[in-house]
């Protein structure tokens, strides 16, 4: 199943972080988060269709935990490389801007992906246009995008493919 | 629990200050983003959580800023690198490519 719409998306998840924060289900904390979460909501709301692409079945909730998984995997082994890298002497870089290709079609899932990749080791997403993405990598290995991208992007994208869009 | 908060404390700790230093250390502020984006993302997360182990009344405050965290900062940190390279700040000489040079235009 896969919304159409991101509204109920964003109303169910402020409704989640102003359960998280107030920790209470008093009568007047929920009136006055449920009015809230409709003010911000419908602030916002032209910018909901970000969360559309969503999808929300039981595999798909399976993967989202895979991701994040996959993702503090990633960010521990980043800081770890940079600690080494810092820590030698010699400073071992050899940066540069990559460019890597997308197959995210979404807002949030290219949002997602760029994200994950400024967190992973050595690699910092600089620009995002169209279906290419700008990366600066602090070191550069190979010359083409195809070898880029399978070093850079395909680690994530199978997985968050299944996530969202 | 005291034991666990202190250390994911204590590794926290150590990863700023290892981001600190690469801030020193790097060439440019692409590269000086590169160490600090990842350690002050990993290092705020585990003082939180050694903290959430500390105090388990904040946990879920706790877990939520990490979320928080997770989310910005690497937005923020895009951001900025974006806005260095439009605002036309060089690589450092030791730099070995630019992919994103000639694309500017188009954007």
């Amino acid at each position: 199943m896969k919304s159409r719409n991101g509204l109920p998306f964003l109303i169910a998840a402020l409704a989640a972080v102003w359960l998280l924060v107030t920790s209470s289900v008093r009568l007047d904390e929920l009136a006055v988060g449920a009015l809230a979460v409709l003010v911000v909501a419908l602030a916002v709301r032209k910018l909901s269709g970000v969360f559309a692409g969503i999808r929300f079945t039981p595999r798909s909730a399976a993967f989202a935990v895979v991701y994040v998984l996959i993702f503090l995997r990633e960010l521990v082994k980043a800081n770890l490389d940079v600690a080494l890298r810092v820590l030698n002497p010699a400073l071992p870089i050899r940066p540069g801007i990559v460019e890597v290709r997308t197959g995210m079609k979404s807002p949030l899932g290219k949002l997602l992906l760029a994200n994950s990749i400024t967190l992973t080791p050595g690699t910092l997403t600089l620009d995002v246009q169209e279906d290419r993405m700008y990366i600066h990598w602090i070191d550069v290995k190979g010359q083409d995008i195809e070898g880029a991208t399978k070093a850079i992007v395909t680690a994530f994208e199978g997985t968050l493919k299944e996530v969202v869009e | 629990m005291t034991i666990v908060g202190n250390f994911f404390i204590l590794l926290g700790s150590a990863f700023l200050v290892l981001g600190g230093l690469g801030l020193l250390r790097m060439p440019d502020v692409y590269n000086r983003l590169q160490a600090g984006t990842k350690a002050s993302t990993l290092g705020a997360m585990s003082v939180l959580l050694g903290s959430a182990f500390l105090a388990p009344g904040i946990a879920t405050k706790a877990v939520l800023v990490i979320a928080f965290i997770a989310l910005a900062n690497p937005i923020s940190s895009s951001t900025i690198g974006r806005s260095a390279y439009k605002a036309g700040v060089p690589l450092a000489p030791v730099s070995v490519r630019d992919d994103l040079k000639d694309k500017e235009s188009n954007a």
